[in-house]
């Protein structure tokens, strides 16, 4: 694996920060590359250097024997990463999976311009907080269908002497 | 053995385009999208992810449309493909007590916290042909329930385990490092991290073959299925760069808790002991051959006699892989001449020999 140094160790040293960045990384991966798009050409797209430019790779799933037991390698799945750095001096991190180095260059600078105290607000609104909306429906909406399938079994007892 | 031949390049190149050709077939008709075999063959996209190893469903519909719908041939196209990707690293365990679930059945409690849920299955159709699908017709709607607040939907194994009746699964101490049968070979006796990833990426008819001969009486099992889920689970990594762990989307997989009967032995009560399977996307016949192999192939630690085929590591694991199969049973039509000549004159000379043998009697007779 290729030597990377940290790059924003110095910037979010406080643990809520991380909450919030988890949280918005993993609504950025979970997106359509055509909303990120859409999200960003709103606030502006900034200039950015690249720390890493988009690369797709393997990640090796692990799951656990019984769910709960060692650990094993299931299966591989495709990820694409990137690392940026924006003029004003953030650095954005994507991994995203699938294979579109545009999905993690864009979801890299959202990552970045969420963290810039001038961008941050801005592009909530244009883009976190519809995408979370999407995610949300996404989810209730399947839950609604699996619970309309929710099954009662009843087992039908032999009456005794019968 | 095999000896190379060359020669036959103008016939090669020609066959690729006749494959071509019939791969396509009538022209006049509307050519297959990725996004159509994503959709719309989504069971076949799910197989040739889970043994192809890859979580690509463009990659496996691409595959899919390149072997013209021949599964295996498109798993093994997959599994060339990601010999040329880097690997990025591991993930972390997913926690799949935590899917959100879109099926979830128990054949042992009818009863259960969270309920059962159907989801898509065809376990309720009648089989019998629709002919409604041979016209184009308005897309189906599924019902939906009213909003309610999600649920707790916790493992049925942990039901039991509760009262001590079922054994537990934890990990050794130390939580080692799994071994990688893509990094390493594999070698008997396998531990079960590694005999769960060969299955994983196993034939399905194969393990369904061997998880039916268990059922048969080939290997003393009485499985129950205790759980099976199919629903998405969250993916984290912790990249090195960040220190701190991320979600980076969510695997669509089905996972089977197979429930078996044991008598126990000198050190252990009698209680219930557990197969597993785990594969990516709705694959449920491929889970529950896999829990009923996984739970076969732990005859030795569970001090059982390995008599059946299915409970033999190296008849089970050896045999799996389509790839290997395939490509082992195939190479037997490529050129053998050099080889099958040799065979030829060894078997003249042996009949020459016999013939010489039998003249030589008569003269003494």
């Amino acid at each position: 694996m290729q030597m990377f140094q940290p790059v924003d160790s110095q910037d979010h040293p406080q643990q809520e920060d991380h909450a919030a960045r988890r949280a918005w990384m993993g609504a950025l991966a979970r997106a359509d590359t055509a909303l990120l798009e859409h999200g960003l050409r709103e606030v502006g797209l900034p200039d950015y250097v690249w720390l890493r430019r988009p690369e797709t790779g393997l990640m090796m799933v692990r799951g656990r024997a019984g769910g709960t037991g060692e650990r094993f390698n299931l299966g591989e799945m495709t990820v694409t990463r990137c690392a940026l750095r924006l003029a004003a001096g953030e650095s954005g991190v994507a991994y995203v999976p699938g294979r579109s180095h545009r999905k993690a260059e864009l979801a890299a600078l959202a990552d970045a311009l969420l963290q810039s105290p001038q961008s941050a607000a801005a592009l909530r609104a244009a883009l976190l907080e519809p995408l979370e909306r999407e995610l949300q429906e996404r989810a209730e909406c399947m839950q609604r269908k699996a619970q309309a399938t929710r099954v009662e079994f009843f087992t039908v007892a032999r009456e005794a002497g019968a | 053995m095999y000896v190379a031949v060359k020669g036959g390049e103008r016939a090669i190149l020609n066959s690729y385009a006749l494959l071509g050709e019939v791969r396509r077939g009538d022209p006049a008709l509307p050519e297959l999208s990725l996004e159509q075999i994503r959709e719309q063959l989504r069971l076949a996209v799910d197989r040739v992810m889970c043994e192809g190893s890859v979580y690509d469903p463009e990659l496996a519909a691409l595959a899919i449309k390149q072997a013209a719908g021949d599964l295996v041939e498109a798993i093994f196209l997959l599994r060339a493909y990601r010999a040329t990707l880097p690997r990025l690293g591991y993930t972390l365990p997913l926690d799949t007590a935590h899917m959100r679930l879109w099926r979830r059945v128990s054949a042992t409690f009818k009863d259960l916290p969270g309920g059962q849920l159907l989801g898509s299955t065809y376990d309720y159709t009648q089989r019998l042909l629709d002919f409604s699908l041979a016209a184009a017709g308005e897309a189906p709607v599924a019902a939906q329930a009213a909003p309610a607040a999600a649920e707790a939907v916790p493992r049925v194994v942990d039901l039991l385990g509760d009262e001590g009746l079922i054994e537990a699964h934890v990990p050794a101490a130390g939580d080692p490092e799994p071994r990688d049968l893509t990094r390493e070979p594999l070698t008997f006796p396998a531990e079960r991290a590694v005999r769960l990833q060969n299955l994983a990426r196993g034939d399905e008819g194969f393990l369904l073959a061997m998880g039916y001969s268990t059922q048969r009486g080939y290997s003393h099992s009485h499985p129950f299925a205790g759980e099976i889920r199919h629903g998405l689970a969250e993916v984290e990594i912790e990249p090195e760069e960040l220190g701190f762990a991320i979600s980076i989307g969510d695997l669509e997989l089905t996972e089977c808790q197979m429930v078996n009967q044991f008598a126990g032995s000198k050190t252990q009560p009698p209680q219930f002991t557990r197969g597993y399977g785990l594969a990516f996307g709705a694959s449920e016949r491929k889970a529950m051959a896999m829990s009923l192999v996984d739970r076969a192939l732990r005859a030795g630690e569970l001090g059982e006699a390995a008599e059946s085929p299915a409970q033999m590591q190296e008849f089970v694991l050896s045999h799996s892989d389509s790839l290997e199969a395939s490509g082992f049973v195939q190479h037997l039509k490529l050129p053998h001449y050099v080889d099958f000549q040799a065979e030829l004159e060894l078997v003249r000379r042996m009949r020459a020999g016999l013939q010489a043998a039998g003249e030589e009697e008569e003269r003494a007779a």
